[in-house]
């Protein structure tokens, strides 16, 4: 499996920038505008009908540039609500793989967290991080649609200040 | 022209939930569809089995975050009926108010999924931001937006204040008037008709026959609805029309829905008019007596079956579910074939399918019946090579590089 450096993966190191500017450019569109891409791993739909919720006009995520899309391959970041159940587990992993680079997966709900209320049930492998590398994690169960923009923004904060920090 | 096999899902745009269909297609005709299910299966039948009854509520529950109040009522109306405890009136009129809510937070999203899968998007964006009201609604009812947690064995959690009964009142008002416009535009509005009319037919006979249940069956005329069928929580003394349509098609199981909707909000009125004094609660023990019981509920999405066996210890033995997805199931496979490829996605989002609710086992249903004359993705590629070639452009010098057929 590729990737799975989690956060620092969203940067080209210092010494292999060779097109600085154009660098540059990129992640500030990246960081503007991800892409989702939703994959339920086996949950409720609680938490799939907040994250639709968070895309429609009472609380409107697109206003920080996300947009849901069709196909892994045009996706930054994977969106994961549910526990991993022995079916979706294969499934999963090729949607990550087929994510280009630098890409991040968050786990939406307590079920994709830690594997909730399933833990133990036969059909489940427990929570998404069991499978993927996880960059955000947004407790609840399901979380309000205020959680999970909030644990989106706060995703990309972080990316902001790692690319601060670099510069340093 | 030999048949294609198109894989839909599990992870598809069109689909909500990890599910996988195969469709045969002829062209753009399908010709056979393969309902492949299971990738939801989390084994919570196994897992009550290891839990008491009041932990169950909060697992059953979460069989499915949509329709939540459905499955731990229908739970709890089994574990009462083992118990041999009738709950009080106010307790059956607030689970009442609570399953039509739902009911109302279900068909709008239903709505807004139907307007999305037919490239309507401005309907999607309409009813959800409507269909928060609701949400408000159940968030200061219950304290939760979805898996309201409101029932417990014996009756309710929480009481209705006579502000909130104002507040829902208000709502209720304006969600009426927001859905006689939805009924207009599903009933008049001609780019919705021309394209949901004649789109995934079930005849009456078909659905009686394939065992359709809910607004698949009652859109084919149909008279079938579990709360009057065999009344449950305070469906008895309350008066409600079943509503049917005659159209058979994705049209009239739109039409269906939005119908009901405003049945939902007579109902609601007149169990707030109504609503008994009383307990909340009545105490019921730990231990449930060894027996069996079923029960029966009309979810958003049909009828939804519980069966429960107690062994006279705090844990049941047996927990059996029946979701309503199931039961539409193989009508889909049959209104599938015959149909366009294009049709596929409102068709399967018009049973309105549940996975998380079906998907507590594993089913696979072959229809594949030709599987001889099938292409596969190379025997493709050399096809439309060849199919160029004679037209005179030459691909043959590239197909090196994609020799993987990828």
């Amino acid at each position: 499996m590729s990737g799975g450096k989690g956060l620092c993966s969203l940067y080209i190191s210092p010494e292999k920038r060779k097109f600085i500017m154009f660098d540059k450019l990129i992640n500030w569109a990246r960081m503007k505008s991800p892409w989702i891409i939703h994959f339920n791993t086996g949950s409720c739909n609680g938490c799939d009908i907040e994250i639709v919720s968070t895309l429609t006009p009472r609380y409107d995520l697109e206003r920080f540039g996300v947009q849901q899309k069709g196909s892994p391959r045009h996706a930054d970041v994977l969106v994961c609500s549910g526990p991993v159940t022995l079916q979706t587990k294969d499934r999963i992993q090729r949607v990550y793989e087929q994510m280009t680079e630098p890409k991040f997966v968050v786990a939406v709900g307590t079920c994709a967290s830690s594997g909730g209320v399933f833990t133990g049930c036969y059909g489940v492998s427990g929570g998404i991080d069991s499978v993927v590398p996880v960059s955000a994690y947004i407790p609840g169960c399901p979380p309000r649609p205020e959680a999970i923009i909030d644990g989106v923004v706060k995703l990309l904060g972080s990316l902001e200040k790692k690319e601060e920090e670099e510069k340093k | 022209m030999g048949k294609v096999v198109v894989p839909v899902g599990p992870q598809h745009p069109a689909l909500k939930e990890p599910e996988g269909f195969s469709l045969t297609l002829e062209g753009e005709k399908v010709v056979s569809a393969t309902v492949r299910l299971g990738y939801n299966h989390r084994g919570i039948e196994k897992a009550c089995e290891e839990r008491t009854y009041t932990q169950n509520i909060y697992l059953i529950e979460r069989i499915c975050g949509i329709c939540s109040h459905t499955h731990s009522t229908c739970f709890i109306q089994c574990v009462e009926e083992l118990a041999g405890v009738e709950i009080t009136s106010r307790a059956a009129y607030i689970r009442t108010l609570v399953g039509e809510l739902e009911r109302i937070h279900s068909h709008l999203l239903w709505l807004g999924v139907a307007g999305h899968e037919i490239g309507f998007d401005t309907l999607f964006m309409y009813s959800w931001r409507d269909r928060e009201l609701v949400m408000d609604l159940l968030a200061m009812l219950t304290g939760n937006r979805v898996n309201y947690g409101i029932n417990t064995i014996g009756g309710v959690r929480r009481d209705v204040s006579s502000e909130q009964i104002k507040d829902i009142l208000k709502t209720v008002d304006k969600l009426e008037e927001r859905t006689k416009y939805y009924i207009e535009v599903l009933t008049q509005e001609t780019t919705i008709v021309q394209r949901l009319a004649g789109v995934g037919r079930l005849s009456k006979e078909d659905a009686i026959r394939l065992g359709a249940a809910g607004p698949t069956a009652r859109a084919a005329g149909v008279k079938r609805d579990t709360r009057k069928d065999d009344p449950y929580a305070a469906y008895g003394e309350v008066p409600f029309e079943v509503i049917t349509d005659q159209n058979s098609d994705v049209l009239g199981r739109g039409i269906v829905r939005v119908k009901e909707l405003m049945e939902s909000y007579k109902i609601i009125r007149y169990v707030l008019e109504r609503l008994p004094e009383g307990e909340l609660t009545v105490k019921v023990p730990k231990k449930i007596p060894a027996g069996e019981a079923i029960s029966r509920y009309e979810a958003p999405r049909g009828e939804d079956v519980h069966y429960v066996k107690s062994n006279g210890t705090e844990m049941p033995e047996r927990v059996k579910v029946r979701a309503p997805t199931l039961a539409n199931l193989s009508s889909i496979s049959h209104m599938l074939e015959g149909g366009y490829l294009a049709d596929v996605p409102i068709i399967i989002a018009a049973i309105d399918p549940c996975f998380s609710c079906t998907d507590r086992m594993i089913t696979v249903t072959d229809r594949e019946k030709d599987s001889k004359s099938m292409l596969d993705w190379n025997k493709l590629r050399a096809y439309s090579i060849d199919w160029h070639k004679e037209r005179g452009l030459d691909f043959s010098a590239i197909s090196h590089l994609r020799e993987d057929g990828r």
